[in-house]
């Protein structure tokens, strides 16, 4: 199912398909290594703003025990006052069949930027937070995990 | 995938089977095998998918149901003190069968007899949501399933059953949960097969499911054929896990991998 | 049934950060399993949650197949005033589902 070094080489496909389709610079150059999908799905979240490292600490376990139900933490260094707060938190995948995960809309009265959630990985990659701050800006974080599989799988 | 599970499998066979039993010391709930995060899954009530099936049951605990319009309340009270330490006791021998039942029978006996209702199914939501409400008032206490004279032939055929080689790949439960807990399969952890926190929220499944929905996964992972739900072996082999897990607490609604 | 399980406290001080946990019950079918003829399971999932405080919305999320069945979310509020948190998740086919919490702060 997960080749060895089948993700160097699906990356560097992936960075040529990206180069292919010129996607704005801000995101491919800010998201190395990303497959075009989850670059393509970002960009249609951030549009071309510049997206800043930092910030945002994404928690995931290293090794996952199933891939079904992965959970996840998201912290985001703001003071969440009136006047500089978290606007949104918006999750993306690597190797999903479908990039977005979901995304999570706070305001000031949250208090905490901080959220936590349980999801799906169908297979070890990288999970990215960007996140969206009340004065524009927007900041990442991300972090890797490896799925492992389930022994005795059940046939109906 | 699969090829590397036959590969293991295939490891596992080539290893003689000491077939021993481990020391009451050693057992370890395969709680004690999971992550972090998935043991703080089922350690915290607000965060345990299982509690959705506990709440269910508490609600049909309270409804009547049958021809008889009763519900389990109207006879058994609060479940909070009369449920107390049941499911750390079954199976348990029942009269009317002559043989050790589980706790699914238990209730569908219930049913059938004093409410006057068609048994539920097996793997049910309704089945799985009862038998984790009665499961749930005993978490925390040891399991300790009585055996005498009546249980004890029952428990030697499920210990029979957990013993013998079966399927295609010729393995006995002993080998890998008694001779080889611990190490992996796959890529998952072998655990010693204690079943304290049934029925459980097992993240494979994404639901909730019954010991003898386990049991099936680990038979078909054999390459034998399963048992029908409900089944003697089946039961008699439930009998065994649970002897062999006396003392051990009961964690319903357990979360698994 | 039970449809939703959700943890608020009771009750907290005046500006105080709460933490609120919801978990609904949802298989969150993600479109891409196929049954053993081959046939394509349809999706069916939540694709949104919503947490209002005394009916201003405090909390939102929108949930992709990715989120895992049975929906957990955890999420943080300021304790303002006595009232309602109301919670609502809507999804495919219909679903909706509605759920509140009173909260006394004092």
């Amino acid at each position: 199912m997960n080749k060895p070094n089948s993700r160097r080489n699906f990356l560097v496909a992936a960075g040529g398909l990206a180069a292919g389709i010129a996607l704005p610079a801000t995101v491919a150059a800010q998201m190395p290594g990303a497959p075009a999908a989850t670059q393509e799905a970002i960009r249609r979240m951030v549009g071309t703003a510049r997206i800043n490292k930092g910030k945002v600490t994404l928690d995931l376990p290293a090794l996952v025990d199933n891939g079904n139900a992965v959970s996840l933490a998201v912290r985001v260094d703001s003071p969440m006052t009136e006047s500089e707060y978290v606007k949104a938190i918006h999750l993306f995948t690597e190797k999903n069949p479908q990039p977005d995960v979901a995304s999570f809309h706070l305001g000031p009265r949250a208090g905490r930027a901080s959220i936590a959630t349980r999801i799906r990985l169908a297979d070890s990659q990288a999970v990215i937070a960007i996140c969206e701050m009340s004065d524009g800006s927007f900041w990442s974080g991300s972090a890797n995990t490896v799925v492992t599989l389930a022994a005795c799988l059940e046939e109906i | 995938m699969r090829n590397s599970v036959l590969a293991l499998c295939a490891a596992a066979i080539a290893i003689p089977a000491f077939a021993a039993e481990i020391p009451l010391a050693e057992r370890r709930s395969g709680y004690d095998f999971m992550s972090r995060e998935t043991r703080t899954m089922q350690d915290d009530d607000t965060a345990n998918p299982g509690m959705l099936w506990v709440l269910d049951g508490e609600a049909l605990w309270k409804r009547k149901a049958g021809v008889a319009d009763r519900a389990c309340q109207d006879c058994h009270g609060d479940a909070g003190t009369s449920m107390k330490g049941v499911a750390a006791r079954y199976p348990a021998f029942d009269a009317a069968h002559g043989r050790p039942v589980n706790l699914e029978q238990r209730v569908n006996a219930c049913r059938v007899d004093r409410q006057k209702a068609p048994p539920l199914a097996h793997e049910s939501r309704d089945l799985l949501a009862l038998t984790a409400y009665v499961g749930r008032q005993s978490r925390g206490l040891p399991v300790a399933v009585p055996i005498d004279e009546r249980t004890k032939p029952f428990l030697d055929a499920g210990r029979g059953t957990f013993f013998r080689r079966q399927g295609q790949l010729n393995l006995s439960c002993a080998q890998c949960h008694d001779d080889n807990w611990g190490k992996r399969l796959a890529g998952s952890v072998i655990p010693q097969g204690h079943p304290t926190g049934y029925p459980l929220y097992r993240l494979e499944w994404q639901g909730v499911g019954s010991l003898q929905r386990r049991l099936r996964n680990c038979i078909v992972g054999m390459r034998a054929q399963p048992y029908d739900f409900g089944a003697g072996e089946f039961v008699d082999l439930e009998l065994y896990l649970m002897w062999r897990a006396r003392g051990m607490k009961v964690e319903t609604p357990g979360v698994r991998p | 049934m039970a449809r939703a399980l959700i943890n608020v406290p009771a009750a907290a001080k005046r500006g105080e950060i709460i933490e609120i946990k919801a978990l609904a019950q949802h298989n969150m079918e993600t479109g891409y399993r196929r049954t053993q003829l081959g046939g394509l399971i349809p999706r069916d999932i939540i694709r949104q949650f919503v947490c209002t405080y005394n009916g201003v919305e405090v909390f939102r999320a929108e949930f992709h197949p990715a989120i895992a069945a049975n929906p957990f979310i955890a999420f943080w509020t300021v304790a303002i005033e006595s009232g309602t948190l109301a919670f609502t998740w809507t999804g495919d086919n219909g679903y909706s589902v509605n759920e509140s919490k009173s909260i006394s702060v004092g």
